[in-house]
């Protein structure tokens, strides 16, 4: 069993090192999560505010169902997402599966709903705040989401970074669409899987420092713009 | 005329006036919250002009009052008017201050902007609007950042901005010192002068009588009295009125 200093001595090293290897899989692994967080805001953040806005029929429905959305199980989505997208599949004349496409399908399908989830709850408590102003004002429909997305602006970057976070971690999805394929889909989080079945310990807690490090960066420099946000009262 | 099923019935008698000042007419309005009449049987009759001041105790359903006429708040019963047109067709045509201003978390000059650039406003007039109120030396700072009285300047200048013909202030200078109060009359009394209609909910009686053309005096949810300004606070008609003037306590 290798300790934890092994692993960390590793780690920098790897990183000192400048493996391209090792870079590949950082970048190939941010560029998945990073593209799938901004479909997944561009498709989750306009929902959330529609039903933060809305009053319909069966609105608590949808918020429940919003709400179960959130736990989707990778392994589930993964799955489904490899049914539609093999040879035999819907979509498999597309030849997306084992691509990192076929990855950011799975990821955006993950977390849309958390995105559309915590948006939905940043926006209606914004929206009872402003809502009497801006019924007074007469705006339309999409002049108030316009508004209400803006204004919200800071709090929905946590809202994408919670999703960012989910996407960057998950393992399940991404093995099961993407195969874990040297030099084409082998992201962090699958590498670590690899890596630990073959025993190769220090590697893979090496990799996952590195995950973490990332995690607190991102995190960190959120943090850090939200916060010179709250100085001007734009929170 | 005024009885409800006539107001939604006749969909030209809700657009005809749409050109004409406006004047409003409450016939019967009550407001129910459960078992409680906020409003009840009120009747009102303002021109479309001039300064009309809505006073009475904490709890009389003025600020209620104000949301009725706007449109905000649809009435139980009774019916509202304005230049013969439901509230909420006459709504683009009037603004509404809020008691604790509601600003965007933008710049001062970005909340002015907004309002422009959403009702279709020439958005070069945002300087002239910003100077009216005396913060265009604020344009580029954070809009909630403002004192109270700032704050309160740009709601005044935000509802401006859309040129309205009635324009309602709930309590706009409510804990304001009274260099903020001065700055704010001033800026109502300009825009009464220039023809606007204004409906001020204030609970302080000097701005009252430096305000008010006449007063609506509301208590437990009823119109006590509706007078002109000199005769209301000469010889208030109603008791509570009397008291409210004198600085008696009412409840």
């Amino acid at each position: 069993m290798q300790s934890i200093g092994d692993a960390l001595g590793l780690a920098f090293a790897l990183v000192l090192s400048g493996d391209p290897d090792l870079l590949e899989i950082v970048l190939l692994s941010l560029r998945v999560s990073l593209t799938a967080t901004i479909v997944a805001c561009a498709i989750g953040l306009p929902i959330g505010a529609l039903v933060a806005i809305g009053q319909f029929r069966g609105r608590n429905a949808v918020l429940i169902l919003m709400n179960a959305l959130m736990g989707l199980p990778p392994v589930v989505v993964g799955l489904l997402v490899y049914l539609h997208l093999s040879r035999s599949g819907p979509l498999g004349f597309l030849g997306l599966l084992y691509t990192p496409t076929a990855m950011i399908i799975a990821q955006t399908i993950l977390i849309a709903p958390i995105v559309a989830a915590l948006s939905r709850q940043v926006l209606e408590d914004l929206h009872t705040e402003y809502a009497d102003q801006f019924r007074s004002l007469c705006l339309t429909r999409m002049q108030t989401v316009q508004a209400l997305l803006w204004d919200a602006r800071y709090s929905l970057l946590t809202v994408g970074l919670a999703g960012f976070g989910r996407a960057v971690a998950e393992v399940g999805a991404v093995i099961i669409v993407g195969g874990n394929i040297d030099h084409l889909t082998r992201v962090m989080t699958t590498a670590i899987a690899l890596e630990t079945s073959k025993g190769d310990l220090a590697l893979a807690l090496a990799l996952g420092i590195i995950l973490l490090v990332i995690a607190l960066g991102v995190n960190a420099a959120v943090q850090s713009v939200r916060m010179t946000a709250a100085r001007q009262a734009y929170v | 005329m005024f009885d409800a099923a006539t107001m939604g019935s006749d969909p030209s008698s809700r657009t005809a006036s749409l050109t004409a000042g406006l004047d409003l007419v409450m016939r019967d309005v009550g407001l129910r919250f459960d078992n409680v009449m906020a409003l009840d049987g009120v009747s009102l009759d303002l021109g479309a002009t001039g300064c009309t001041v809505i006073m009475g105790p904490n709890g009389a359903g003025k600020s209620l009052l104000l949301k009725v006429m706007h449109g905000l708040i649809t009435p139980s019963s009774g019916t509202v008017l304005w230049a013969g047109v439901h509230p909420k067709d006459a709504m683009s045509r009037q603004a509404l201050v809020f008691q604790k201003p509601v600003l965007l978390r933008r710049s001062v000059a970005a909340n002015i902007d907004f309002v422009l650039k959403a009702r279709g406003k020439n958005m070069a007039r945002r300087d002239d609007l910003l100077d009216h109120v005396g913060l265009r030396h604020k344009a580029n700072q954070p809009a909630r950042l403002l004192s109270g009285g700032e704050a309160q300047r740009l709601a005044l200048a935000r509802a401006l901005a859309t040129d309205p013909e009635v324009l309602f202030l709930d309590e706009p200078t409510a804990s304001l010192d009274p260099a903020s109060v001065l700055a704010i009359e001033k800026i109502v009394a300009d825009a009464r002068d220039r023809g606007v209609r204004v409906v001020l909910v204030t609970h302080d009686v000097g701005q009252a009588r430096r305000m008010a053309d006449d007063v609506v005096f509301l208590h437990r949810g009823r119109i006590g009295e509706h007078s002109p300004a000199a005769a209301f606070f000469r010889e208030p008609r109603c008791a509570a009125a009397r008291d409210y003037i004198d600085g008696r306590i009412v409840v």
